[in-house]
């Protein structure tokens, strides 16, 4: 497969076939609980450090404090939570759709691809931060900003994305339909699509977590409900555990939702994952 | 010569063609002058020397390029675009990686008519014919298969059965058996010239082995190095079917003899244009 800007090349595993299946602490799983065991560590060292030099809970509050906060103020935490993942899902589901449709657009036509993507990188350009004021003179505070930045903001991987798929879709694959007679939108639904999937996919695991990033910025600015907008309230009150309560969330969250797009981009483009054994 | 008489019952007609890829410096003239006929049910074969624009034949007659110069008909018409009595083997094999052997080899149905028309209809029938023909070449038992889990002889085979499965008028085979073995090869051979005897399609096939081209043609063209163009044609006139013993005659050895001597001819012979 053709490499693009923004494309995964996934390393093969290599120890993986060769690698005895030995019991509980077989190299392999060691390999999978490392990320969980090595976060783990970061933060006993963490409380640890601020034990041994007394860090003060308004400068950096210890893990055990801020996850306490997250269970006694749960039911609080909670409804900001859903409202932000809400925002960020809707934001992020809408720039997916448009950013399809204008991928196509641009990638089918060379033409449009040279008149629109320089314009699309200038316009990538512009930080997301500067349009919420934008936005909040429209729209007013709350959730519909939030929803538009996060769009937008997910809206050009997509984009660039899928137009770089569609661009360099390769031509002898194109020919096996083109000499079968087949309409260009046959030969763009049979392989110019298909192709582009990898790319696609790419740019959502991408897109999820700059949706996030969008909701939570157009929060902190404009709206009173959401993570964002919480720790804002947070921090004016040197509420510090409180702000670091919602770092947490948002962290917990993106990771999800990236993990969720990771998976699903495995499921959708096998083919063209390098592969180090064959697929069942 | 009663080439006049029967210009009408030509299928393809190929009148002093000329191909030239890209423009002005740094161009390569491919073609140049080059002129053939075949007959609707005729097999024939295209032998030269590597580079001598032989796919670039198989791509103009299917219609995926224009020409530079010259005509180029087929079944009468001016070619200006794919045509869908066409089934081609590249010479590169390549295959839609998302879909398994079966899906790709059932791709021509899903998209020429009038075939795409039923195909929900009649999947079963058609996927019992698509399994019949990878059972012919020897692909059963990879059905289910993406192309990477094949080898290159295999996806070579898988892709003649595309080529294949929606019964064309006419066949461009890109030497279609070039990286099989000895004996796969002779075997699809019988195969091929069964399926001819059967269906009588027109055939037109590149291949760089002199045995396989005798074997298999009514006649066999030679092509002189770039700017190619027909230097040799010959007629082949053993019975059918042909035994595969047959290729041990002397009579079949003395027409590949011959048509070998062209082709030296065909690789030391520059042509005036010949350019970069
Ligand atoms: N897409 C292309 N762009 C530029 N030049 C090309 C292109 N395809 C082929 N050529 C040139 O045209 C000439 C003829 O190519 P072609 O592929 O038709 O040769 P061929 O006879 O099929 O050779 P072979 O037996 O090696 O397959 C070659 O010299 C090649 O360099
Ligand atoms: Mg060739």
């Amino acid at each position: 497969m053709s490499t693009g800007p923004l494309v995964k090349t996934k390393p093969a595993e290599k120890a993986d076939e060769f690698a005895p299946q030995e019991g509980l602490f077989s190299e392999r799983n060691l390999r999978r609980a490392s990320p969980y065991l090595f976060t783990l560590f970061l933060f006993v060292v963490w409380e640890l450090g601020c034990l041994a030099f007394d860090v003060a809970e308004y400068v950096l509050p210890r893990p055990t404090q801020f996850f306490e906060i997250l269970l006694t103020r749960a039911p609080d935490l909670w409804g900001h939570s859903v409202q932000t993942l809400y925002t960020t899902v809707l934001g992020f589901a809408l720039g997916v759709v448009t950013g399809v449709i204008i991928g196509i657009a641009v990638g089918s036509s060379k033409l449009v691809y040279a008149a629109a993507y320089p314009l699309l990188v200038g316009f990538n350009s512009i930080p997301k931060v500067a349009i919420v004021p934008i936005l909040v003179i429209w729209f007013g505070i709350g959730t519909v900003p939030a929803v538009i930045t996060s769009l937008v903001i997910s809206l050009f991987p997509v984009v660039a994305n899928v137009a770089t798929g569609l661009a360099t879709t390769q031509a002898e694959l194109e020919d096996i339909l083109r000499a079968l007679g087949a309409s260009k939108w046959d030969t763009l639904v049979h392989v110019g699509l298909p192709s582009s999937l990898p790319y696609f996919f790419a740019s959502l695991k991408i897109s999820i977590s700059l949706a996030f990033v969008g909701t939570v910025v157009s929060e902190t600015i404009a709206a009173n409900t959401g993570i964002g907008s919480m720790m804002i309230v947070a921090s004016s009150n040197f509420d510090v555990p409180l702000v670091f309560a919602g770092l947490v969330i948002l962290a917990v969250m993106g990771v999800a939702l990236y993990a969720v797009f990771a998976v699903l981009e495995q499921r959708m483009t096998f083919w063209a994952q390098t592969r180090p054994d064959e697929m069942g | 010569m009663d080439a006049e008489a029967q210009s009408n019952s030509h299928l393809i007609d190929i009148d002093d063609v000329s191909l030239r890829y890209g423009v002005g410096e740094g161009s390569t003239l491919a073609l140049a002058g080059t002129s053939f006929q075949v007959s609707e049910g005729e097999f024939i074969s295209l032998v030269g020397p590597s580079g001598c624009g032989k796919s670039t034949i198989v791509k103009l007659v299917s219609g995926l390029m224009p020409v530079t110069g010259g005509r180029l008909t087929v079944d009468g018409q001016p070619v200006t675009g794919p045509l869908s009595i066409v089934g081609i083997a590249f010479q590169n094999p390549v295959m839609l990686p998302w879909l398994s052997t079966l899906d790709n080899v059932l791709l021509p149905l899903k998209i020429v008519r009038p075939h795409r028309d039923h195909f929900r209809q009649r999947k079963e029938e058609f996927r019992d014919r698509a399994r019949a023909l990878l059972k012919v070449v020897g692909l059963d038992g990879f059905e289910q298969k993406f192309p990477w889990q094949l080898s290159g002889g295999m996806r070579q085979r898988a892709s003649l059965c595309r080529a294949l499965i929606h019964e064309p008028r006419l066949l461009l085979l890109d030497e279609p058996f070039a990286s099989l073995d000895a004996f796969t090869r002779e075997e699809l051979w019988g195969v091929l010239q069964d399926l001819w005897l059967e269906k009588k399609p027109t055939i037109i096939m590149i291949t760089h082995e002199l045995r396989e081209a005798v074997y298999l043609s009514d006649k066999v063209y030679v092509m002189s190095a770039r700017p190619g163009r027909i230097l040799y044609e010959r007629d082949v006139r053993f019975d059918r079917p042909r035994p595969l013993e047959i290729t041990f005659d002397d009579a079949f050895v003395e027409v590949a003899q011959d048509l070998r001597q062209y082709i030296q001819l065909g690789r030391n012979e520059t042509s005036a244009e010949a350019g970069p």
